[in-house]
């Protein structure tokens, strides 16, 4: 491989990190600003508190539920689901990485890009692995 | 609420605003925020901080990554042991004693206070290139690159790669036990220890620090420790906060406000450590 062509494709792999960087804070940020207005519109004076630690219910911590829940256009369901989209805009990134290593046939950053994205599913699924 | 939630974003803005303009990052703000000035419980604080952390960090990054200053190999490569320690630290978190995770977070926010103070940008880029002589794995990692500046094309090549790798692991950890990006850790890891470049350093660290915080957030996520109501106006706050702070930051210099920034950052390290000992958190 040229060096030239290489440098292209890095070139070529920034721009659209930056766009999928942006694209990703913007959708969760829309996301969570729109649940916030709904759940503005349903609890208006209600107070939450948040002095003692009860843990959220499932359908605020399992990534499925959250994706499922979302669709019921409750305020708090579209805020999580905004909240995932945002922890799932660097991990996107990630594996935008894995296939611009792969495109470059760079194999020694293919398997550290995969170890790293292996760590992050890790993250978000280990508690389909414990219960 | 609404009025809970107005102040909560009004906070949180404030600490975006100030923690871009200082480089110390909101994060180390909102934690001392929702604990000691309304009353949070530890666990959620951290939780919505987290996301705040996220949020700064990739709207950051997507406007610098085009530039081409940061290195993505050696972030990638780092990244490996910031989402170790990441992850670690979240797992720690989840068992620890809260008050325990405040003293730690009292003694964090006064060492970001003071190395805060320092004067950056001024550092000298150590005598990079010339005769060091690069061990066999700096081949092998390709753990080297170059920059664009005003007077052409900077090479430069890492040293100490073991080193950096055990502190950004430490990144990593504290990160994770307490919801802040470690940015100044990162950086101290890649400029003094592994001698890259110090705008490369500050821009590859924001960029490592959204993975970084993914992974942690995984697991306070699936543990149940991320509110949405708590975590809306921080992460919107942050991140509406962040991007004035960070127009502002490239038109004035602003040592008055980081050093009347480290004062208050002194006090909230005081105040957790104190709340935390006591056994109030």
């Amino acid at each position: 491989m040229t060096p030239n062509l290489k440098h292209w494709n890095d070139d070529r792999m920034r721009e659209i990190m930056g766009s999928l960087l942006r694209f990703g804070v913007l959708a969760a940020a829309s996301l969570v600003f729109l649940g916030g207005i709904l759940f503005f519109i349903k609890y208006p004076r209600e107070y939450f508190d948040y002095s003692t630690f009860k843990g959220e219910p499932p359908r605020f911590r399992q990534v499925h539920l959250i994706i499922r829940e979302a669709f019921n256009f409750r305020g708090r369901d579209v805020i999580q689901l905004g909240i995932l989209v945002l922890i799932a805009t660097p991990v996107a990134r990630v594996i935008f990485s894995l296939i611009g290593f792969l495109l470059e046939k760079d194999w020694i950053y293919v398997a550290i890009t995969f170890i790293v994205l292996f760590i992050l599913f890790i993250s978000l699924f280990s508690n389909y692995l414990t219960f | 609420m609404i009025s809970f939630i107005a102040i909560l974003f009004a906070g949180a803005l404030f600490a975006g605003f100030i923690g871009s303009l200082t480089g110390l990052g909101g994060g180390v703000v909102i934690v001392p925020l929702l604990t000691i000035g309304f009353g949070v419980d530890i666990r959620y604080a951290i939780g919505a901080s987290l996301i705040g952390v996220i949020a700064t960090s990739s709207g950051a990054a997507s406007a610098y990554v085009r530039e081409g200053i940061l290195n993505i190999r050696v972030g990638m490569f780092l990244e490996i042991a910031t989402t170790l320690g990441a992850i670690t630290g979240a797992a720690i978190a989840v068992f620890a004693p809260t008050h325990a995770i405040a003293v730690i977070f009292g003694f964090v926010l006064l060492y970001s206070a003071i190395t805060s103070l320092k004067t950056k940008g001024e550092i000298k880029d150590a005598d990079n290139q010339k005769g060091s002589k690069s061990d066999r794995f700096v081949e092998f990692l390709k753990a080297k690159g170059s920059y664009m500046t005003a007077n052409g094309l900077k090479h430069y090549t890492l040293h100490h790669l073991a080193g950096g790798f055990m502190v950004m692991i430490l990144a990593g950890i504290l990160s994770g036990l307490l919801g802040i990006g470690s940015g100044a850790l990162k950086v101290i890891a890649m400029d003094s220890i592994m001698k890259i470049p110090f705008k490369v350093s500050t821009t590859t660290s924001n960029f490592m620090i959204g993975v970084t915080a993914a992974a942690s957030a995984g697991i306070y996520l699936t543990r149940g420790y991320i509110d949405p109501v708590l975590s809306m106006p921080v992460m919107l706050g942050v991140l509406i906060g962040s991007l004035f702070g960070a127009r502002i930051l490239i038109r004035s210099q602003t040592k008055k406000v980081r050093f009347v920034f480290a004062i208050v950052v002194t006090m909230l390290a005081f105040e957790m450590i104190y709340n935390g000992l006591a056994k109030n958190i």
